[in-house]
């Protein structure tokens, strides 16, 4: 099915005001409704590296597998819909190549970097994340955060040790504990959520939301709604007029009608018709 | 780069404590790390957590309590020259501000390892998926603050509310405050203080431009509509514009003036 109409989408990626280089990678495929964004860590350019591997490989295989099923198929060997299976794989298969590439190359070793995947099917997105990328939603005007980092500072908020508040002026803001590449093996969170037409998904690296509170990515979004690449420039420029300490990158998605996969036994029936 | 905390009594510096142990105590007996010598002071009075760069105070139950800045607290996350009363003593929290040139190193995302990942088990990767959970639950909603919204200039007059702490607090201060006057129209003469980083005009579904507040001043940005907003009787363009003081807006057939307070 041809998310193109259904979905708009815009990406934008940008070194940040210190850093010379950006780590951070972003990849789109509107047909399938695909969106990748990683960002990568590691010495000299080994970070851009990892994070390049993790949405080159994501976003070919989905697509690729993708041209001959659907999503909504259910994965024989896991019970689960294929949607949530390739995220998975997908995901585990970017972590091995970055961890044989890091293990193989000296100037690539210890390389990794976080990723957050949606794939948008059957008016839903299964996310897929490791790392402190996020992915936002901006529904009905509230900006709700759908991931959940795998970072220190969570985990501190979780076991309340430390409070929302406090975790604003927090100085380990950075350290995240599970990335991808690092290990042989790897653990994404995956999770399905239903997509309504009017939803905005916005996907960005950790550029975005260390140097912004969460409302005034949400008053930025809600008052560009209706020009996304206006928002996302104005986002990165937010961003950047804090300080803009690391490279920062965002992935908008404005879901512009319904998508429901067409059902299995009517696509057969349209199947015999057509004979 | 360790953070540290400085003893003091009247006003007289006793002794300087680096914050270099995950855990500190403080109290009246010999065992703790830092001791006060005072009967107001409980024998196992307080202790400080250090993790990594962060630094939490936590009153062990003490008989006379702990004071962070004037206030009674229990449990409390430090702040850079945070004061920590106890009885007479004072002892004050410093953490150096991070260096320019660390400051890039410092944000650099790392990786925790934990124990368990330095030594993967074969085990682990057929358990992996179990771990997995496929739900389609929400995670728990957030404040709503939908309510906070200036959708439109017709919307009330934004109340106006402490800013809250940003990452640079003086990029944010360094904005003079400035204010839209309507001048024509059923609003004409109501004012709109400009107090938040980015302020809607227009009606949604037939002109929208923005005001945005930058370090160097406020700009107008088109947002929708196939009009673009006119600024002293010149049509602007899809480049945001910097806005001058007495500056004449007119969009969705609105005109209204653009000023700097103060």
């Amino acid at each position: 099915m041809n998310l193109n109409e259904t979905l708009e989408i815009v990406s934008q990626t940008n070194p940040g005001m210190v850093r010379s280089h950006n780590e951070d990678s972003v990849t789109q495929d509107a047909v399938c409704g695909l969106v990748v964004l990683a960002d990568g860590m590691g010495g000299y350019n080994a970070g851009e590296v990892a994070s390049g591997i993790a949405v080159s490989v994501t976003t070919t295989e989905i697509s690729q597998y993708l041209q001959h099923a659907s999503p909504t198929d259910i994965d024989a060997d896991s019970g689960d819909e294929l949607g949530v299976v390739l995220l998975r794989d997908n995901i585990r298969k970017a972590n091995s190549s970055i961890y044989h590439a890091s293990q193989s190359q000296p100037q690539y070793s210890g390389m990794g970097t976080t990723i957050v995947a949606g794939l948008f099917y059957d008016n839903r997105v299964a996310v897929g994340h490791v790392g402190d990328s996020r992915m936002y939603r901006l529904r009905n005007g509230t900006l709700q955060a759908i991931t959940r980092d795998h970072s220190l500072l969570q985990e501190q908020i979780d076991s309340g040790m430390i409070t929302m508040e406090d975790a604003r002026h927090s100085k380990n803001k950075n350290l995240v504990t599970r990335a991808v590449g690092i290990d042989a093996e790897v653990i994404p969170e995956i999770h399905v959520h239903k997509a309504q037409p009017g939803d905005i998904y916005l996907l960005c690296s950790d550029g975005l939301n260390d140097m912004l509170e969460d409302e005034d990515i949400e008053s930025a979004l809600y008052a560009m709604q209706s020009n996304l690449t206006l928002a996302a420039e104005q986002l990165i420029q937010m961003a950047n007029d804090n300080g803009g300490r690391d490279n920062v990158s965002v992935i908008l998605v404005k879901i512009k009608g319904e998508f429901a996969a067409p059902r299995r036994w009517l696509a057969k029936l349209f199947g015999w018709f057509k004979k | 780069m360790t953070a540290k905390l400085i003893l003091s009594m009247d006003g007289v510096v006793i002794k300087e404590y680096p914050l270099s142990q995950e855990r500190l105590t403080i109290g009246r007996k010999e065992h703790n790390d830092i001791v006060i010598d005072n009967l107001a002071v409980s024998g196992e009075h307080a202790a400080i957590i250090t993790i990594l760069h962060d630094s939490f105070l936590e009153d062990l139950d003490s008989t006379n309590g702990v004071e962070v800045n004037g206030v009674a607290t229990k449990k409390h996350f430090l702040h850079n020259n945070d004061l920590i009363e106890i009885g007479k003593h004072k002892l004050k929290y410093i953490t150096d501000e991070i260096s320019q040139t660390s400051a890039a190193d410092f944000e650099k995302t790392m990786l925790m390892r934990t124990p368990a990942k330095q030594a993967p088990s074969p085990a682990k990767a057929g358990d992996t998926s179990s771990f997995i959970k496929t739900q389609s639950v929400m995670a728990k909603p957030v404040d709503d603050k939908a309510s906070e919204k200036t959708g439109k200039f017709e919307a009330r007059a934004p109340i106006p509310v402490p800013a809250p702490p940003s990452p640079s607090p003086a990029a944010a201060t360094a904005v003079p405050a400035a204010a839209i006057q309507i001048l024509t129209g059923p609003n004409a003469g109501k004012e709109l203080e400009l107090v938040k980083n980015l302020t809607t005009l227009g009606k949604p579904g037939l002109q929208v431009a923005v005001l945005t507040r930058r370090p160097h001043g406020f700009f107008i940005t088109h947002v929708e509509g196939a009009t673009f907003p006119s600024v002293n009787g010149q049509v602007m363009g899809a480049q945001p514009l910097q806005m001058k003081n007495h500056d004449i807006i007119e969009l969705a057939g609105v005109k209204m003036e653009f000023y700097l307070k103060g």
